[in-house]
């Protein structure tokens, strides 16, 4: 049997990789996406105090900068007891938005919209975001960045750094914001709104009235049917801070909803040796079953495309009406086509981007009152949040002094795992027939995972990757090399 | 105070223990030899930044005839957060990489591969940038490379520099954080007690491999020589901006320098004793952050709440105490300090009142090693001389 081994050595730790094998014939026969780092967060938290552990969890990874620090805030409200004052909890809310708008638009313009602006087979050396800025000129570049760039500084104010933020603490937020400062956020969040609506009318020009793309985003080879989990609000729109975390199955249905602890009745974590990512699974809908789609399939997605299956609408204008064109084209929930992720992930960052004015507009945020003061130590705590990849979950237990003693943590690409591997089967098996591997495909099967957004980094709670530079080894059955081929 | 010390470490790193905040780098001359005189980049880079980037290009252009800097950024064991540190500089990016040919820049930015960078001749790379510390062979390997490929080497943030926040992974065993990540966590399903491994056939037919875990984390420069240090867990953009520039002009400091401020955090930080002409009063008594809101303009360390401030590079303007938090030490080491942490319990100890306001410390971080070495354990001086031998290619510190 032939093996082809896609492998981003350009990542110098290697962070992921795919293994696609061949049969006689030269058709796929299986495909297998491995991760291939492993940190151990989990275990050198033990022994800290759990105030000290956002500041410090942080650091699983720099791309999803807040992330990490968020949900660990919100279990270390559990481990005090203790409920953040309306304006501590706001100013949270404030923050992450903040994150949700940069995060989105790097995802978007590094990775996601290169394959689109500059195209799928264009020469790969310029499928980047150097092409991209060449190909949309630098004064767009410019604007957007700049635009983002004000994203950082709302993080950074509230935050306290523009990376690995520190203000988060149990029971609420240690610093509070002036009046002018107030006011400089929604002008800020001005031009993020704008940043939101620039992004969809690039996406717009460029994807959806593309036949050629829509074919792609419509089409049976980026189409894995899964079900899906999120949070939701108490009317069922979308909500990242806070909210009820809701599982349906492949075809639609709701399996249940659940809240802190309860996820331990929702979702079990099977370990492969062949991957240092574990892959976990609706335990409410059997037991481990391996990797497979279809209606029956108890593996499910989390991130923008799974929150757009579960949830009734957005809560803001803007982005609802780009909410109803998207269910519209695609015709029927729930979405399995994975490109849909790209476009629910700008329609979010519009959606978060008026949440950052609506939140900031209200004078009631400037209330020194930030923080509730803790006064006991439960010992145990669990922190949802909707990252923008998916579903984070942090759960910590500690000793009665507030010391972690145990730690667990649930991250979205590792949610995704089956998926993901499901999708790069489903690539290679369209993209490869008769031993034909072209340099062609590869960018198609990279296309495949893209829209995850993995973050290897969250995953094995390390390093990450957002570009994916590929090389790809092909083996003859006996072990040696038969060619190589390279996306540069 | 010495007595907690030497429950922590069998040797300390002999520094003088009375260091001052207001004054808080006492630099001992003999131990110069881990940083060379920081270049006061603050100044050279406000003279560049008043300047258009276009015309300092214009005047290195006169000065010699070349292209752009050839430019290469690689993600060793870190969390990309440099990385992002850079995307952040903003619309100024745009401009940069007008001057900047990226030659290796995985992940973020470029599809340039690992095989490329191979075949690049040596020197090839004017200028590299890595982020993350040495965790495995394959980083290893990359940043021997890396360093051959290149004119130019900068270690750049908490991981490379000193280790960072995942090298605390090294207080524990490898078998420690496998069985506890892959057996005994709480969502785990392992019925067979199965664990990653670098090589396994699945159904006896298909060869999956992936790359083996090492024993222990190295900084970049226990393992090549670099040029160049930037702290900051990651630096803060302005100064990476205000870095690129420096560069760009042509006029970089000695070799082996961190490019640095030269100032401590409490330096820098408004609520310095010495700057708000408050008398520094032996502290009395400790608190966690959780345990009350300290006064937002005092010394944080003043009213208990332990903080690094005076031995840690202030590059960051103080970032964390403007939102009212401590300072943990991400900048990296002050010049002359050897050992971060051996440093930070020295100088603490000696503002703590007595030995019942040091078992309070030990008492409310009980582990201290997690505490002083957060992001800087790799390069400390605890455990050297078994590691030492397990890590042949470890060179010894400059
Ligand atoms: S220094 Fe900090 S931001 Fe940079 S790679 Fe390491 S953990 Fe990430
Ligand atoms: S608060 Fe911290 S950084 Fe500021 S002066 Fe005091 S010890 Fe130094
Ligand atoms: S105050 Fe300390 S921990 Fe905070 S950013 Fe500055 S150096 Fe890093």
């Amino acid at each position: 049997m032939k093996k082809i081994e896609i492998n981003p050595i350009t990542r110098l730790e290697g962070h992921g990789k795919i293994a696609i094998f061949l049969d006689d014939q030269g058709n796929v026969d299986d495909a297998f996406f491995q991760t291939v780092e492993f940190r151990g967060y989990e275990k050198f938290l033990q022994g800290m105090p759990m105030e000290e552990v956002p500041r410090t969890v942080s650091t699983v990874c720099g791309v999803c900068r807040a992330v990490h620090f968020m949900a660990s805030t919100k279990a270390s409200d559990g481990v005090f007891g203790v409920e953040p004052p309306p304006t501590g909890k706001k100013l949270r809310e404030l923050f992450f938005n903040a994150h949700y708008v940069e995060d989105h638009c790097v995802i978007l313009y590094a990775l996601g919209f290169p394959d689109f602006v500059v195209g799928p087979q264009a020469d790969p050396a310029k499928r980047n975001i150097v092409g991209l800025i060449e190909a949309v000129g630098k004064e767009t570049a410019k604007r957007v960045l700049s635009k983002r760039g004000k994203a950082v500084k709302i993080f950074e104010l509230l935050g306290g750094r523009p990376n690995h933020p520190v203000a988060g603490l149990p029971g609420g937020w240690s610093r509070s914001i002036s009046e002018d400062e107030r006011k400089q956020i929604v002008k800020w969040g001005e031009e993020l709104v704008e940043l939101g609506q620039i992004t969809l009318q690039i996406f717009d020009d460029i994807v959806l009235k593309n036949d050629t793309y829509m074919e792609l985003v419509t089409g049976d080879m980026y189409k894995v049917e899964v079900g899906y989990m999120g949070s939701v609000s108490p009317d069922n729109t979308i909500t990242y801070y806070d909210g009820v975390q809701k599982v349906i199955d492949a075809k639609g249905n709701v399996v249940g909803t659940f809240t802190g602890k309860e996820y331990l009745d929702f979702i079990s974590e099977r370990v492969q040796p062949w991957s240092y990512l574990k892959f976990p699974y609706q335990k409410k809908l059997g037991d481990w079953n391996g990797i497979q789609e279809g209606p029956d399939t108890n593996l499910y997605s989390v991130g923008p495309l799974a929150r757009f299956n579960i949830i009734d609408g957005m809560d803001t204008p803007l982005a609802q009406e780009h909410f109803e064109q998207f269910h519209a084209t695609f015709g029927g929930k729930p979405v399995h086509h994975i490109l849909g992720y790209h476009w629910a992930r700008a329609i979010e960052m519009l959606n978060a981007a008026e949440k950052i004015v609506e939140i900031a507009s209200d004078p009631s945020i400037t209330s020194r009152e930030t923080w509730t003061r803790p006064t006991q130590v439960t010992g145990e705590g669990v922190g949802i949040i909707e990252a923008p990849r998916g579903t984070l979950i942090h759960h910590y237990q500690t000793d009665d002094k507030g010391i972690v003693t145990g730690a667990n943590l649930i991250v979205a690409t590792t949610h995704n795992n089956g998926p993901i591997n499901l999708a790069v089967k489903k690539a290679a098996k369209h993209f490869i027939k008769g031993g034909e591997v072209s340099e062609g495909m590869l960018n198609y099967v990279e296309m495949a995972f893209r829209p995850y957004d993995l973050c290897l980094a969250c995953a094995t709670h390390t390093v990450s990757g957002t570009q994916t530079a590929m090389e790809i080894n092909i083996f003859q059955s006996d072990g040696t090399l038969y060619k190589t081929l390279k996306n540069i | 105070m010495m007595s907690f010390i030497s429950k922590m470490f069998n040797e300390t790193d002999g520094e003088n223990t009375n260091s001052n905040i207001s004054n808080p780098s006492p630099v001992d001359e003999t131990e110069r030899h881990t940083h060379t005189a920081p270049q006061h980049l603050e100044d050279v880079a406000t003279s560049i930044e008043d300047k258009d980037i276009a015309q300092v290009k214009a005047e290195k252009k006169q000065t010699e005839k070349s292209e752009k800097l050839k430019f290469a950024f690689m993600l060793a064991g870190g969390c990309a957060g440099c990385e992002m540190a850079l995307i952040d500089i903003s619309e100024k990016l745009v401009d940069t990489l007008d001057h900047l040919e990226i030659v290796f820049w995985a992940p973020t930015a470029a599809d340039v591969k690992y095989k490329d960078l191979e075949a690049y001749p040596d020197n090839f790379i004017d200028l590299a940038f890595v982020d993350g510390m040495v965790r495995n062979t394959e980083n290893e390997h990359m940043v021997t490379v890396l360093r051959q490929k290149s004119k130019v080497l900068v270690a750049f943030g908490a991981c490379a520099t000193v280790g960072g926040v995942a090298a605390m992974g090294d207080l524990h065993t490898k078998d420690e954080l496998f069985d506890y990540a892959y057996k005994q966590s709480w969502s785990t399903d392992n019925p067979d007690g199965v664990l990653p491994t670098s090589e396994y056939i699945l159904d006896g037919k298909y060869n999956l491999t992936i790359p083996a875990f090492t024993d222990r984390c190295m900084t970049i420069a226990e393992l090549v020589d670099v040029d160049f240090f930037i702290g900051g867990c990651p630096p803060h953009h302005d100064f990476i901006a205000a870095t690129v520039n420096l560069v760009l002009s042509g006029e970089m400091p000695a070799k082996g320098t961190w490019l640095t401020s030269g100032k401590a955090v409490c330096d820098v930080c408004t609520r310095n004793p010495a700057i708000t002409g408050e008398m520094r009063r032996p502290v009395g008594q400790v608190f966690r952050t959780v345990e009350g809101q300290p006064d937002p303009v005092k010394c944080l360390l003043q009213q208990g709440y332990i903080c690094f401030g005076p031995m840690t590079q202030g590059d960051c303007g103080a970032a964390c105490l403007k939102a009212n938090m401590p300072c943990r030490g991400c900048g990296g080491p002050i010049p002359g300090i050897k050992d971060f942490g051996a440093r930070c319990l020295t100088t603490i100890g000696s503002t703590l009142k007595d030995e019942r306001t040091c078992d309070q410390l030990m008492e409310k971080y009980p582990q201290l090693a997690k505490f002083v070495y957060r992001y800087s354990y790799t390069s400390g001086m605890i455990d050297k001389r078994k590691s030492a031998e397990s890590v042949p290619s470890r060179r010894n510190l400059p």
